[in-house]
């Protein structure tokens, strides 16, 4: 049985973080078996909350939450209906995030896998470092975004700030608006077929259904600074 | 690094010929006479050769080990042994503890140690899996830790280790939460000894196909680790950072923050506000796998000098043995493990030290060193990946050639003998445990080490830039 396909509870399991405290509801979204349904209410821009999560449980937070929500996530599907602080789904493995508003900066910072999706803006580095994961935000991003990216997707629908891509390893990058500028060895790339499908299902899993492919334009790592040469120092 | 053919024992090399040195009556005609010329000490022959390096490639001298130039270390101290004033314990009769347990503040489940002496952090990459494998067998054997690295968590590594220390490295490559479960404690490393402020390089030649997949890069490119994290900017920023990682794994173990020496006493401060467990300072004799020279030289404080301010932070904040301190960076013998007890750290953690354990720069394997351009006792271009001993590379057939029980048993004998050593000496002071090892059984040798130590220059009551302390 897939994850997607286990039996849930109708009526979520309701956890008021404000009562329940960090520790217990982390403990007890930790502690369960994959076939949860939750609901957390005044998280209060708690940090760390709903971290380490294991299991494909469906987890909804209602309200804005602090620094690095779903950090660590490893198959759950979390939603955040709010705002969401620095470091939302870092080092996600799999699983989804889902966060209907805006995110801070370093959004999926390192994650490996899974998707992220951002509905609002996300702020500075977002997708720094990331080595895997597929990244969707419905609005505008900000400068240094992608820095030192190895692998997976960011589509953005919106613009993206200064130094987009710097140090880019295999991240493949789609962008509907401007970008403000390319970091070192970042480079606009030809959208190819094969480039039109990866993104059309993207949108697809996002849940982005007014745009159409054509209106982004694909970036990538030139490959130039991946083994040093003295002609590229400047670059560095 | 090619060998630039200076100061070798017995090797005959084209800047100083055999017959030069041996007699200058034996030189053939023409030769430079030694006795007549003058070497400057601003342009000495190894500044000359990495001028012309440099000159040539274009590119700074990327190499392993560590600092290489002399500064003020563990041998500039001496133990005061007991006498009349103090009372010795009998040595091989008389107990002297050596046990340690790391994380007593806020971890569940601290990491009790046998000894007081840890396996530092280094990379399945820039190490081989044997290599790695061994150093998690040595320690395990002689009960005490040893660490990951850059590279991530091996099977090997978990498989034969007993105590493992998870980091989490700025470049998290290899970072999941199913390592970091498995791991007994948790290390978040700001900075290393080596090069404090920098991240690491990992030159595409020792990018093999296992390595690329547990970094998430391609086979075969230069691979650079970050010297920043990602998600964080600052002290308060960690703070959550490491509530998170307590989350994730139940509250239940040690959290380390590691720093390279240089503002220490800040360094320590924060990361105990931060709410560290462990505080690891590792001072600029502390080794690399691979990174530039004039890093390596030229960044950084002494391991001698970074403890005092370390430990004068944590009384600062009432914490000295609360939170452990781990030092390291060019601990050798059971003397620097005393004195780095002595001066108030808790244990001590070898890098360098423990990989000569293993085999590395092994005389027998004199020959290939030379056709490296190095020679056993040389060798540091661990980034080059072509070890003759099978440690710092990830050729199949070379790595092979370390075997990972015989070299785990090395470092046991070691870790063992480093612990005697330290027994030795603290029975001498009269303490009948390591960590009652205190500054005022030390004295210095130089005015430097009595400044940096804290401690008097032998012979006086006098601390450079202290006042008021009596004999």
């Amino acid at each position: 049985m897939s994850p997607d396909q286990r039996v849930r509870p109708a009526h979520p399991h309701v956890i008021d973080v404000g009562e329940t405290g960090l520790r217990e509801t982390n403990r007890a979204l930790q502690a369960s078996d994959g076939t949860g349904r939750f609901l957390l209410t005044d998280p209060r821009g708690a940090h760390a909350l709903a971290v380490g999560l294991a299991s494909p449980d469906e987890v909804v937070i209602d309200g804005p939450t602090g620094y690095y929500t779903a950090g660590m996530n490893d198959g759950a599907h979390v939603t955040v209906n709010g705002n969401v602080g620095v470091g939302v789904a870092e080092n996600m493995m799999s699983g989804t995030v889902r966060v209907n508003g805006s995110a801070s900066q370093s959004a999926g910072a390192t994650a490996h896998g899974g998707l992220l999706v951002i509905s609002g803006d996300a702020g500075a580095r977002c997708g720094i470092s990331m080595k895997g994961v597929d990244i969707v935000v419905g609005g505008s991003i900000g400068h240094m975004s992608c820095f030192m990216g190895q692998a997976g997707r960011l589509v953005v629908l919106g613009d993206a700030g200064d130094a987009l891509g710097d140090s880019l390893y295999e991240v493949h990058i789609y962008v509907r608006g401007r970008v403000a500028s390319l970091g070192a060895d970042c480079v606009e790339k030809d959208l190819r077929p094969e480039h039109h499908a990866e993104l059309a299902e993207l949108l697809d899993r996002a849940g982005v259904t007014d745009v159409t492919t054509d209106e982004f334009r694909r970036y990538g790592s030139a490959r130039t600074l991946y083994t040093f040469d003295v002609d590229n120092a400047a670059a560095y | 690094m090619p060998f630039d053919g200076h100061s070798l024992p017995g090797q005959t090399t084209a800047a100083q010929p055999a017959a030069t040195r041996n007699a200058a009556t034996q030189a053939p005609p023409g030769t430079p006479d030694p006795a007549v010329l003058r070497e400057s000490a601003t342009f000495p022959r190894t500044v000359i050769h990495e001028i012309q390096r440099a000159a040539a490639t274009g590119i700074y001298d990327i190499r392993g080990w560590g600092a290489k130039r002399s500064l003020p270390h563990f041998d500039d101290l001496l133990f005061l042994g007991s006498s009349m004033s103090r009372y010795p314990l009998e040595g091989y009769r008389e107990r002297c503890g050596t046990d340690v347990t790391l994380g007593t503040r806020y971890a569940t489940k601290p990491l009790h140690l046998d000894i007081p002496v840890t396996i530092a952090g280094m990379s399945f990459g820039a190490l081989s899996a044997q290599a790695k494998e061994a150093l998690g067998r040595g320690a395990s054997a002689a009960r005490t830790s040893t660490t990951t690295g850059d590279g991530g968590m091996t099977a090997e590594e978990r498989g034969q280790t007993s105590r493992l220390v998870y980091q989490y490295l700025p470049s998290r490559y290899g970072m999941n939460p199913v390592d970091l479960r498995k791991a007994d404690a948790i290390e978040v490393v700001l900075g290393q000894g080596a090069k404090p402020g920098g991240g690491g390089m990992l030159l595409g030649q020792k990018i093999s196909d296992r390595v690329a997949r547990m970094r998430t890069l391609p086979t075969g490119i230069d691979q650079r680790s970050a010297c920043r994290h990602p998600d964080w900017t600052g002290p308060d920023d960690l703070a959550i950072k490491i509530l998170e990682l307590r989350e994730i794994t139940g509250w239940e173990k040690p959290v380390y923050v590691k720093v390279g020496a240089t503002r220490t006493y800040y360094d320590v401060k924060l990361a105990v506000k931060a709410g560290a467990d462990v505080v690891v300072v590792d001072g600029m004799q502390g080794g690399t796998a691979a990174t530039q020279d004039v890093f390596i030289e030229h960044v950084g404080i002494p391991t001698l000098a970074a403890i005092p301010q370390a430990v004068q932070a944590l009384q600062e904040m009432d914490m000295h043995r609360k939170v452990q301190l781990i030092v390291s960076g060019g601990i050798r013998s059971g003397a620097d493990v005393a004195k780095a007890m002595a001066l108030g750290a808790d244990a001590v953690a070898i890098g360098t030290a423990a990989l000569i354990a293993l085999g590395d720069n092994d005389p027998r394997y004199e020959a290939e060193y030379r056709a490296l351009g190095s020679a056993a006792g040389f060798y540091d271009d661990f980034q080059d990946g072509r070890d003759p001993a099978g440690i710092s590379t990830q050729d199949p057939e070379l790595a092979s050639r370390l075997d990972p029980e015989a070299a785990g048993r090395r470092l046991a004998n070691y870790l063992h003998v480093l612990t005697m050593e330290a027994q030795t000496i603290a029975r001498a002071c009269g303490k009948a445990h390591l960590t009652h090892l205190e500054p005022d059984d030390l004295v210095a040798l130089t005015l430097e080490a009595a400044a940096m130590a804290r401690v008097p220059l032998a012979g006086t009551d006098w601390i450079p830039g202290h006042v008021g302390r009596g004999l």
